[in-house]
């Protein structure tokens, strides 16, 4: 098979220490044929665009509970444009209240992924949107 | 308990008695091919005494306030006084925080408990770039005595328990609190409270570490000892197994994972040359009450016991407080679904009772809105409401351990227990917790990943999001919102702060603090001297990470 697989690179960007979900998701993500590289907490979002440029990945998935994603999210995705990479699909999760997600959207987040969204629905999600599909 | 006669008689009913039941079954199947419990342990149809034949009553149960404790910690429990109902709030600024902490007083809270926001947990001023977009967010922000003065204001600290959610920098916290409790006239010896202080949870399950773990635990001793002579009924730790059951493990693993951080803490103090019995009474325990109701008592029951074999026979300890496991209890926050919130109440509800009737010393139950967001004035009163009609309606209170005795409770209780055993000899065999870091984070991982698969392919239920759907669904409004303006707020109050103090005497003070970092002094007593002066949080925090060097992640999944 010469499909490439798609990358991803899930983050935990601010000072929020739950990572449940985005272990969880890059688990799924992995299981479900994905490479997947997880920068583990506490990531500034230049730390998270750099990683992302030198993985070279196709997705970033952004996990927030502490309400920052506010501030955060918009950040990576303006990063990213500014380095040229804004081809990858960035979404995000976490704790975000329904009424911040058009504002994140128009910042660039593609979607957002709230508590109790299957695993399937993001796997299926990334497969239809990522660079690479 | 009972005699081998009687046992027989029951075991030869239950043979004939099991034809009837096959009988039963074919005619209307199961609804599950096998019940588990959420810690894999298999529920059978019915229990008798044949399930807890093994079982010695002055052995494994005893009475309430008794060796070794199973049915309570108090002789006559909450028939004397209820659990403190203890909700946890902070966020924002230090006033509003006041604020809500006065509104919790006057509903008939009888304690406080803090929050505090993610760069105050990880030893950031405000004004540090990691603190972007996260002032005030989780928790209240503090900086400096300034902000713990404004927090406690016109709230007498000789007269009310405190507990505060800190780890990494506890000990500064616990500074302030003794300078702002001194300055509105009371003694060390009057205040009554606790603070988190549990590194070992951090790196496992929770994340707001700042230093590696040797001296974080010694941070952790220093305080201990501090605490036995000056500050004699303050709780030094609250070992929390909560976040560790938040980060997905089983009832089983929160039982072991907890008292295995527990035992790591005991032997640091041995090993700094405290005596087991000097702090060991001042040992709390912070769990998570989870849905899986009967498994949950059981779990309490169960984790009782075993602490109490622990200090006893582990650590010989002596003083019989020292053996007594008491806890806080938090409704799982992880149980509680964005979909369908006003079901969270009972969800909360039903967890809040399986603490009672655990027998908790203190309960916080989660409001509503908090898969959503902080709970707001609404939903923490009724939050607290649940709390109260478990206390005063329902007569659940009026007698002691009432499930004591029930053949499935007992045999549940016994095999938690063996399963706990287990893990902790594991995790002995791997050098304690704090070298099993990764290996629990392991389990944990593995364990959360199994419950989110079981949820997703609807092996277990979860109302309003795999089952019972809404089609259309009205999302609650009143929602709480942090906005940006109090990181502002707080910064601008931070700068004012740093230019009106005696900088000079700043200096000084940072500087004997990393004198004392660097030697083996007990930190506490420069803490103090340090945050009177107004020194900030993340500067003290800097010279501790400067001396020590920062924790860095292993990363498991």
């Amino acid at each position: 098979m010469s499909e490439k697989r798609i990358r991803v690179l899930v983050a935990k960007p601010g000072l929020d220490g739950h990572d449940r979900g985005a272990k969880v998701i890059a688990q799924a993500l992995r299981d479900a044929g994905m490479e997947v590289i997880y920068t583990g907490l506490r990531q500034t979002p230049e730390q998270i665009v750099s990683a992302a440029l030198q993985e070279d990945v196709d997705v970033v998935g952004l996990s927030i509970l502490s309400g920052a994603h506010g501030t955060l999210f918009p950040e990576v995705v303006k990063l990213l444009r500014e380095q040229g990479a804004e081809d990858v699909l960035v979404v995000g999760g976490g704790i975000i209240p329904d009424e911040d997600i058009p504002e994140l959207k128009a910042a660039g987040i593609a979607e957002v992924f709230g508590p109790g969204t299957p695993l399937e629905d993001v796997v299926k999600y990334i497969k239809e949107n990522a660079k690479s599909s | 308990m009972f005699k081998q006669d009687q046992l027989d008689k029951i075991a030869a009913k239950k043979e004939s008695w099991s034809a009837k039941l096959a009988a039963a079954v074919k005619k209307r199947p199961e609804r599950e091919a096998q019940f588990m419990t959420d810690s894999g342990i298999e529920v059978n149809t019915v229990y008798t005494p044949l399930d807890i034949a093994d079982m010695d009553y002055e052995r494994d149960l005893g009475l309430p306030g008794e060796y070794p404790y199973t049915r309570g910690v108090q002789p006559n429990m909450y028939r004397g006084r209820l659990w403190t109902m203890r909700q946890y709030a902070g966020f924002g600024t230090a006033e509003e925080t006041n604020q809500r902490f006065r509104y919790l007083l006057e509903q008939g809270q009888t304690g406080l408990s803090c929050a505090f926001d993610l760069p105050t947990q990880i030893g950031y001023d405000s004004d540090h770039p990691m603190a972007r977009g996260e002032i005030g967010k989780v928790g209240v922000a503090i900086d400096s005595l300034q902000d713990m003065e404004t927090l406690f204001d016109q709230i007498p600290l000789g007269k009310v328990s405190t507990s505060m959610t800190i780890n990494a920098p506890a000990g500064i916290l616990l500074a302030m609190y003794i300078v702002v409790a001194e300055k509105q006239g009371f003694k060390r010896a009057e205040l009554n409270g606790t603070i988190q202080n549990d590194i070992i949870k951090e790196y496992v399950g929770r994340g707001t570490y700042i230093l590696p773990p040797e001296p974080s635990m010694r941070l952790i001793t220093n305080i201990f000892e501090f605490c036995s002579k000056e500050v004699p009924n303050w709780n030094t730790i609250s070992i929390s197994g909560y976040h560790i059951r938040e980060a997905g493990c089983t009832a089983a693993q929160e039982i072991a994972f907890t008292l295995a951080d527990g035992i790591a803490y005991v032997d640091a103090a041995i090993k700094a040359g405290l005596d087991v019995d000097q702090f060991g009474p001042r040992l709390s325990f912070f769990f998570n009450a989870h849905l899986n109701f009967l498994e949950e008592i059981a779990k309490f029951r169960a984790a009782r016991r075993v602490w109490a074999k622990i200090m006893k026979e582990r650590f010989g300890a002596k003083d019989p407080r020292s053996w007594t496991l008491r806890f806080h209890t938090q409704t799982a926050g992880c149980s509680l679904t964005a979909q369908q919130p006003m079901v969270n109440i009972m969800r909360t509800a039903f967890e809040a009772l399986a603490a009672v009737l655990g027998g908790t010393q203190s309960l916080h139950t989660n409001s509503y809105d908090e898969a959503l967001a902080l709970p707001s004035d609404e939903s923490v009163l009724i939050a607290l409401r649940t709390q109260q009609v478990i206390g005063y309606e329902i007569g659940v209170c009026d007698v002691v351990d009432p499930l004591g005795g029930s053949y499935y409770i007992e045999s549940l209780t016994n095999q938690l227990e063996a399963k706990a055993w287990e893990y902790i000899e594991k995790i002995d065999a791997l050098g304690g917790a704090v070298k099993a870091i990764d290996y629990m984070q392991k389990e944990i991982h593995n364990a959360a990943y199994q419950y989110q698969l079981a949820i997703d392919n609807k092996k277990k239920t979860v109302i309003g999001v795999n089952k019972f759907q809404l089609k259309e669904e009205e999302k609650p409004k009143n929602l709480l919102k942090v906005d940006l303006s109090v990181g502002e707020r707080q910064i601008a109050k931070l700068k004012k702060l740093k230019e009106e103090r005696d900088n000079a005497k700043v200096e000084a003070l940072l500087k004997q603090v990393r004198e004392a970092a660097q030697s083996d002094a007990n930190m506490m007593p420069v803490f103090i001297d340090a945050v009177k002066e107004y020194v900030t949080l993340g500067e003290i925090c800097g010279v501790l990470r400067d001396v020590f060097g920062e924790y860095k992640q292993q990363i498991v999944f």
